[in-house]
């Protein structure tokens, strides 16, 4: 029965005690300035990094300022609507990578994006948020852990977007849709086993994934990884630069702007995937230590806001949008590093973006709306 | 698992169930974070200096080493395509500290022209930051002097030695071997990752297209230490580059040369090739042009004078030059008259001169009616109709056997379809059918037009390859190899692919055949003149392709007709009769009459039987050995 009272809705706050501005407007303070912050640091470094190029740094504001705004409307809307609307989220984004598949067939080649005027708009990029949403709504209603059955529907879910993705071809978004809704399906409390048993097929598909699937620059990635040095002009170029320019940062840095123009030059993709290294250059271990820190509270606060959700639905959507998030900063920096293959995932809210700058906003928004939704205290 | 199962919620249960997972995600986390802390401090603070000394881009570079482009031989192993040695002057635009400053400096000491400049600037973008951007190719030794004076004036500027094609013959095997060029924009974005480091040319067309991969071979890469100013103090360490694959052509450069003499200043083309392994001894095609200039960037109006001849010495005839085919292709139909058992040897078609189509009113003349005033003889045999050449006996083997069973047929024969494995641009003329007619005229199919097909003209379009193909099929009795260029990569040897021909009778080969031998060694043959003087035995056949339409009655008088209206001249033939070595197909645009392309053919047969190798044992010879 306590458990029961517990679970009411928390309006019984209003006369114990003032509502905080926060509630009004239905933003979690913390987890706003932590992105605020962190956009900061990588607009600062984006700048270093594309040389002050006012076009560049135009659109980046641009979409920064749409991405707050679309992060302030999305924390209004209450999470049981977005419950609701799920699943025709969800159908739409399918609908749309139809398309995208079929307009690609005719333009003979990669097509990642539907133009709406003069708006591209990726439906990949909303798959990010919608199948996560999607399983989360699904699972949520049953009996947890889910049962064999609904865990089946469940990887049909995630496989049916993640394979169309994957046929674009964009092998890299495909898996972070389908580790997102996975996510989902892992915090709901799937069986151990089941878990042992998934990373057991994972390693045995890995051989004909290689023998079958993967193109030979994708291959040429993950070979070079072993050993950059093997083609130091190509695949292996970016990494043994990316590893120079990191390493010749030092613990201080060569200083803001102060990153050997030689080297900045030298750098591939400075500005995209690989602008952590001019961070590391001209910040240094320090500048490294401290953007991993943000990224690291960012993660916990969310993580917290889960926790602390009243309902099922919120949980699993809040901890898998910041698992996801997680992903994203670990198989960046990784890459950069070598210690990860090169795969096109950009640095979070620092590398230059776009769609993906608004839907990671989006993300936090819908965590912050889940921290209006919050059990009352004990 | 049996709590698993049960059918209520349980919120407090599942809670817990979440908390715990959400703890593993946590922990996950913080571990994650500190394994990649750990490989950025082992980055930036174990190996700092490492790095550090790295990052110092005065000090060590890496640079690719060009591969040696494999090198092309004809048959007998004379060098046909090679690489010469040449100096290339580039600029390190990062190290010129003002690019326009110093390119201005350059035009002032050396000739350089607003194009050189124009394409280093297009280059440019698709380089890595550092890399040598190719300026001039081919200095000169003065310009090297000049350039070496004025270094001071010059950071970033650079000489290097690298190795260019040549083609020493020039103009002889354009056509067929093609050329290299410089690697243009829209090529670069499509290269693969690294193989052309170092290489700023790539095959455009021919062998050096079709084989790219093979000739290019692979870039070394070598660490050198520079100073300040980019130039090489000492080489470090080095991976040596891999040398292109060297080719050996089935190409004779004596074939080759006697067809380009014999065809002159005459526009045509020929196409000979080995009936025994389907290998093309010759590709000529007239006129043609020098691939040399195309290696270093052809100047505009060198381009522009031979993209606008009406000559058209870039068009290669010989795999893209649609002609009909003539008669030519009656050997051919013939054989799918005996096949289908619509004629024997012995059947005899009334032949006045003319023939007319049952119920029809047009009247479809033979081309001896205009010299003759009447036919070949009161009636014609498979012999005499191939020796002479006679249209009626074809008109009416053509409306018997209709015109998509000679579609069916003559497909074998690869008309209609590309041949070659090795060759690129080659067209696939046209087999006409009742089929094509409908999808690509939009129209039902004519009886008239029927006969015209049984002479080889009408909507029927060959290659010279095709009909040098079709020749070689009926050599080997049904047994061929698709024509190929190249005869061995690096040593080891190419086998072409043999084609699948339906069984006809020998006796019905041999009845073609002889037909075939009668055009040159009988005394009414079409190409009797050839026989004067020849050490062997030919079997051929003439054929004239019409340029323009002549009405039903019309005459067509070569004297009065604009040189360019003339018929195109055309011949096929292989010899020996008697055991096949080479296939040859001629053809000599408004040459009038097959009699302009014979001569060539002489010629080059001439040249391929003057070889002891090729050489056919006189009848004496042989019935010595017994």
């Amino acid at each position: 029965m306590a458990e029961y009272l517990r679970r009411m809705p928390n309006d019984g706050q209003s006369f114990t005690q003032t509502r905080s501005i926060w509630a009004v407007v239905k933003l979690d303070p913390w987890l706003l300035l932590l992105l605020i912050a962190l956009c900061s640091i990588g607009f600062v470094t984006l700048t270093s990094a594309v040389d002050g190029d006012p076009g560049v740094l135009l659109r980046q504001s641009i979409y920064l300022g749409l991405g707050f705004v679309v992060m302030v409307v999305a924390a209004q809307i209450p999470i049981y609507i977005y419950s609701r609307w799920a699943p025709w989220f969800y159908l739409i984004g399918i609908l749309a990578l139809f398309l995208v598949l079929m307009m690609g067939a005719g333009a003979k080649g990669a097509q990642r994006w539907i133009s709406l005027g003069a708006f591209r708009f990726q439906p990949s990029e909303i798959m990010k948020l919608a199948v996560p949403l999607t399983v989360a709504w699904y699972l949520a209603k049953r009996t947890l852990p889910p049962s064999p059955k609904y865990v089946a529907a469940t990887l049909i879910l995630v496989a049916t977007p993640a394979f169309l993705i994957f046929m674009q071809p964009d092998l890299g978004t495909a898996i972070l849709v389908a580790t997102a809704g996975l996510l989902v399906l892992f915090l709901s409390g799937l069986s151990w086993r089941y878990v042992g048993f998934a990373l057991i097929l994972l390693v045995s598909a890995l051989w004909p994934l290689w023998a079958y699937f993967l193109r030979d620059y994708q291959k040429q990635r993950v070979l070079t990884l072993f050993n950059p040095e093997s083609d130091r002009l190509g695949a292996g170029w970016n990494i043994i630069q990316s590893k120079t320019a990191i390493g010749s940062g030092g613990w201080s840095g060569k200083g803001y702007l102060e990153g050997t123009q030689a080297l900045l030059d030298f750098l591939p993709e400075s500005h995209t995937d690989f602008i952590i290294a001019v961070l590391a250059e001209e910040q240094g271990f320090r500048g490294i230590l401290a953007l991993m820190l943000l990224y690291l509270l960012i993660c916990l606060r969310c993580l917290w806001i889960s926790y602390n959700a009243s309902s099922m639905y919120g949980r699993l959507v809040g901890a898998s949008i910041t698992m996801t998030f997680f992903v994203y900063i670990l198989v960046n920096m990784g890459m950069v590093a070598g210690i990860l293959p090169v795969v096109g995932v950009p640095l979070p809210l620092v590398s230059r973006g776009g769609t993906s700058i608004v839907t990671l906003l989006a993300g936090f928004g819908i965590l912050m709306a889940i921290s209006q939704d919050k059990r009352p205290l004990n | 698992m049996a709590a698993d199962r049960t059918i209520l919620k349980d919120p407090s249960r599942e809670a817990r169930i979440f908390v715990d997972r959400l703890v593993v995600c946590a922990v996950f986390i913080v571990l994650a974070f500190g394994l990649i802390a750990a490989q950025y401090y082992k980055l930036q603070i174990v190996d700092y200096e490492r790095y550090a000394a790295q990052s110092d881009q005065n000090r060590l570079q890496t640079q690719p080493i060009a591969p040696r482009r494999g090198l092309i031989r004809e048959r007998s192993g004379r060098l046909i395509a090679g690489n010469e040695p040449t100096f290339l002057l580039s600029v390190v635009a990062e190290r010129t500290g003002g690019l326009d400053q110093v390119l201005s400096e350059l035009q002032s000491i050396i000739d350089l022209s607003d194009d050189d400049i124009q394409a280093f600037q297009q280059r440019r973008p698709s380089t890595r930051p550092y890399a040598p951007v190719p300026l001039k190719f081919r200095l000169t030794e003065r310009e090297r002097a000049l350039i070496a004076v004025d270094r001071y004036k010059l950071p970033g500027v650079e000489i290097e030695a690298q190795l260019v094609r040549e083609y020493p013959y020039a103009d002889l095997f354009a056509h067929a071997v093609g050329y290299v060029g410089r690697i243009n924009q829209r090529e670069q974005a499509q290269l693969p990752e690294g193989l052309y480091e170092g290489t700023f040319h790539t095959g455009k067309t021919g062998i050096e297209q079709f084989y790219e991969t093979a000739l290019l071979g692979a870039p070394g890469v070598q660490t050198v230490e520079t100073n300040a100013r980019g130039q090489i103090m000492r080489v470090v360490d080095q991976a040596p580059s891999v040398p292109g694959a060297d080719l050996r052509l089935h190409l004779d450069l004596d074939l080759q040369l006697a067809a380009a003499q014999a065809l002159g200043d005459q526009r045509g083309a020929v196409v000979a090739l080995d009936t025994r392994t389907g290998g093309i001894l010759a590709l000529y095609s007239s006129p043609s042009f020098d691939p040399n200039q195309f290696v270093n960037g052809i100047s505009v109006q060198q381009y522009a004078q031979w993209r606008d001849s009406p000559d058209m010495p870039l068009f290669n005839r010989a795999l893209q030059g649609q002609y009909p085919p003539g008669s030519t292709v009656k050997p051919a139909i013939a054989l799918g008259g005996l096949q289908m058992g619509l004629i024997t040897p012995d059947t005899a078609i009334p032949d006045p001169g003319w023939y007319q189509l049952p119920g029809g009113d047009r009247r479809y003349r033979d081309w001896v009616l205009r010299l003759r005033g009447t036919g070949h003889a009161e009636t014609v045999q498979l012999h005499m109709a191939i020796a002479e050449s006679c249209d009626v006996y074809f008109y009416d083997l053509a409306r018997a056997m209709t015109v998509d069973r000679m579609h069916d047929f003559l497909s074998h024969f690869y008309l209609g379809q590309k041949t070659s494995l090795d060759t690129t641009g080659e067209r696939s003329g046209v087999l006409p059918s009742t089929q094509w007619k409908r999808a690509n005229r939009g129209a039902p199919w004519f009886p008239g037009e029927t006969l015209s097909v049984g002479i080889g003209q009408g909507y029927m379009l060959a290659t010279p390859l095709q009909l040098a193909f079709m020749t070689a099929v009926i050599a080997g009795r049904g047994e061929a190899y698709l024509p190929s260029l190249v005869a061995d990569i690096d040593g080891v040897a190419k086998v072409s692919s043999r084609i699948d021909f339906p069984a006809i009778a020998p006796e019905h080969w041999a009845a073609v055949i002889a037909g075939m031998e009668a055009v040159v060694h009988e005394d009414s043959g079409t190409a009797r003149a050839m026989s004067r003087g020849l050490t062997y035995r030919v079997a051929s056949k003439t054929g004239t392709a019409q340029v323009i339409g002549i009405g039903q009655d019309e005459e067509y008088d070569e004297t009065t007709i604009a040189e360019r209206h003339r018929n195109h001249g055309l011949f096929v033939a292989f010899a020996p009769v008697e055991s096949p070595s080479i296939a040859i197909a001629v053809i000599v645009e408004n040459g009038g009459g097959s009699s302009s392309a014979v001569p060539v053919a002489r010629s080059v047969l001439d040249t391929w039987f003057s070889d002891p190798a090729n050489r056919v044992p006189s009848t004496q010879e042989v019935a010595e050995r017994g």
